[in-house]
């Protein structure tokens, strides 16, 4: 490859174009945004139905540490994964008890539920495992391609070549626009996020409404988190979501609690951490790697006072329902 | 059989103070089964992690220590939520306010005597500013302050990172690390041959001050106002939208002389792991003390006792140092709950059905 000696900006950029146009770097955009899409359509569904869940930084380092300990001792990946988003639903069901049943605050509940579910990954993944010099590990997804779909050139090896978790990841995109959008149980979840008392006079369950949408959230959660320490990682350490459930609350405001737009914010994600990779290692800019780290974060806090006054977020969340106080 | 929740007209004080400890016991109790998972006795334990906190004057002093940056952390979202502007930004403010002083204590120019003043001040401005910024998403776009106070923790986490790992890199020990503070801008040492600096003073006094703001000044009632009734306020003439950004300004600044402390105290300079969490651990502290501003002293020391006492409970018991985040959790969801109750009572109902309205 042509390094780029001199700083002049025309051949930077086309530098750049050239990173961006490989088969590898769409492979690998799809690769970083699949785990987040898990955890961001499941704060989508909560955050739909009323409730910002807070609870998903700690739910998906649970997922993790519980996912990998089933798949380590039981040998089957897919019974982690499982694990993983029983884990996610329970804390789900909990986040329900506080913010639902009790009607406390959605911030507090979500950052406790965050801290006792971070302690309680450590605390357990110590006591299982101790403190092995080498952090055990499992045998990792493998890839799945699909077959004849992966021989097709160029779009082959950037759609089909993933691994299984994946597809099952983007499957989920149509599968919660349809859920949301195109059934009765979408039109109630929305309309208690939007407006639980009229919810409630049209005969809507809002409080089993918003535990259904926690704990699927829960779930994609667990399932999110499991995808690092049984897909990407093979193995569990302290640092395996790294604050990467706060990167999803960002994208739902960016994907404007929208499963498409969420999708789209997921992959512009994984772009931009893709060719933060790329041009680090092709040493072309000089930009520190924790400025493309801070993007999401900037480009969040941006788009929300340029959105604010268009694209609003379900007009209900954050507040509690009380059927006595309206 | 249903149950609602239904206001209570007043408190029993027997309730009041019986219901957080309470919580307390409940939290103990679920904790005993995770000692008891890790094969330990739990009144060992606790007796462990009690000896650790406040056995000696060392680890007594060492809590104290860890007490003073969440003091300052619980004040800063005490006030803010007193006003319902939802800070969670703490975290961010506090490594602003952490910055400002490393960079003001580290000046060759600044007269020594000036050096600690100057680093008070410019760590609450820096952590004002920052938190103006949500404050004024807040009140001239209507950005949700709960997202936007989150979402700039992590744009002056990498920010910090950025310049410690680039252009701010101490060229002396080569690590990701700024530059360290001179001498003279260190917090004295009030007890020697121990950690207890002067910020941990500081933190104490602050704690007052600022409930004398809150309970004796024409600010700190209007604070309390617009945070019961911004409604109410508004029509009783109170400048709503101003108050909102001064108690962002107090809270972000009291949240960045939390960065100064543990600077100007502790680490004597910025790195990645100057703060583990106590913005957030403050959000945990203001609510146990109810956003009462005296409380937050008791509820920072207890938590910084767990956390030190911890240490003591893992190395002699090898109950894993991790059941002090599962003890903090808790008692926070035990505390919220406990919270609920003095406020509200339980109306078991018959048959009644669901869509019932009352």
């Amino acid at each position: 490859m042509n390094q780029c000696t001199n700083t002049h900006e025309a051949c930077t950029i086309s530098e750049v174009l050239e990173q961006v146009f490989q088969v590898g770097f769409f492979a690998a955009m799809i690769r970083v945004a699949a785990p987040l899409l898990f955890a961001t359509l499941g704060e989508m569904f909560s955050e739909r139905a009323g409730v910002l869940n807070l609870g998903i930084e700690g739910i998906m380092l649970l997922g993790a540490m519980t996912g990998f300990c089933a798949a380590y001792f039981s040998g089957s990946l897919w019974l982690g994964i499982a694990v993983a988003a029983t884990t996610g639903i329970i804390f789900g069901v909990l986040m329900g008890f506080l913010t639902v049943t009790l009607g406390l605050s959605q911030h507090v509940s979500g950052l406790s539920v965050t801290m006792v579910c971070s302690g309680l990954a450590f605390y357990g993944y110590r006591l299982v495992f101790g403190q092995p010099s080498q952090p055990p590990n499992v045998k990792a997804f493998e890839v799945l391609s699909v077959p004849a779909l992966a021989d097709i050139p160029l779009l082959g090896p950037v759609l089909f070549n993933h691994l299984a978790l994946v597809y099952v990841g983007f499957l989920l995109v149509p599968l919660a626009a349809f859920l949301l959008y195109r059934t009765p149980w979408g039109l109630s979840l929305r309309t208690v996020g939007e407006n639980p008392y009229a919810a409630a006079s049209a005969g809507v369950r809002v409080a089993w409404y918003r535990y259904q949408a926690l704990m699927m959230s829960g779930a994609l959660f667990g399932i999110g988190g499991a995808y690092f320490s049984l897909a990407q990682f093979n193995a569990f350490t302290f640092g395996v979501i790294s604050g990467r459930g706060w990167v999803c609350i960002a994208l739902v405001v960016l994907g404007r609690w929208d499963p498409w737009r969420c999708a789209v914010a997921a992959l512009l994600f994984g772009a931009v951490d893709a060719l933060q990779l790329r041009l680090q290692s092709s040493g072309i800019i000089d930009l520190p790697y924790q400025i493309f780290l801070m993007l999401p974060f900037v480009v969040t806090v941006a788009a929300m006072a340029v959105l604010a006054r268009n694209a609003r977020a379900p007009a209900a969340l954050l507040i509690p329902y009380r059927r006595e106080e309206r | 059989m249903k149950f609602t929740l239904e206001p209570r007209a007043h408190t029993p004080t027997w309730l009041n103070i019986s219901l957080p400890v309470l919580a307390l016991l409940a939290t103990l109790v679920f904790c005993s089964g995770l000692i008891i998972l890790a094969g330990a006795g739990v009144l060992q334990a606790y007796g462990a992690l009690f000896k650790g906190a406040f056995g000696s004057k060392f680890n007594f002093v060492e809590t104290l220590v860890k007490a003073a940056p969440l003091v300052f952390t619980g004040l800063a979202v005490a006030v803010a939520f007193r006003a319902k502007f939802w800070n969670i930004g703490a975290e961010g403010q506090l490594l602003a306010g952490a910055m400002a002083a490393a960079f003001v204590g580290a000046r060759d120019v600044l007269p020594i005597w000036s050096l600690l003043p100057l680093m008070i001040i410019a760590g609450f401005v820096a952590g004002g500013l920052w938190a103006t910024l949500p404050a004024v998403l807040k009140l001239r776009y209507r950005v949700d302050d709960v997202v936007a106070t989150l979402m700039l923790n992590f744009v002056m986490f990498y920010l910090m990172l950025a310049l410690v790992d680039g252009p701010w890199k101490d060229p002396l020990s080569g690590y990701p690390d700024s530059p360290d503070i001179r001498m003279d801008a260190e917090y004295p040492i009030l007890l020697q041959q121990t950690r207890l600096h002067l910020g941990v003073l500081l933190a104490g006094v602050t704690a007052i001050l600022i409930w004398l703001l809150m309970t004796r000044t024409t600010l700190g009632f209007a604070i309390r106002a617009v945070g019961e009734n911004a409604r109410a306020a508004t029509h009783s003439g109170l400048p709503v939208k101003r108050v909102v950004f001064l108690t962002a300004v107090i809270s972000g600044g009291l949240a960045g002389l939390a960065g100064v402390g543990e600077v100007a105290g502790l680490h004597f300079q910025v790195m990645a792991s100057l703060s583990p969490g106590y913005g957030y651990t403050g959000i945990v502290i203001a609510m146990l003390a109810r956003l009462n501003t005296l409380g937050v002293i008791p509820a920072a020391i207890f938590f910084a006792a767990i956390a030190t006492g911890a240490e003591t409970m893992s190395r002699t018991t090898g109950v894993p140092v991790f059941l002090a985040d599962v003890i903090q959790g808790m008692s926070l969801i035990f505390m919220l709950v406990a919270l609920l109750f003095t406020k509200y009572r339980i109306r078991l109902r018959g048959s009644e059905s669901m869509y019932e309205h009352t």
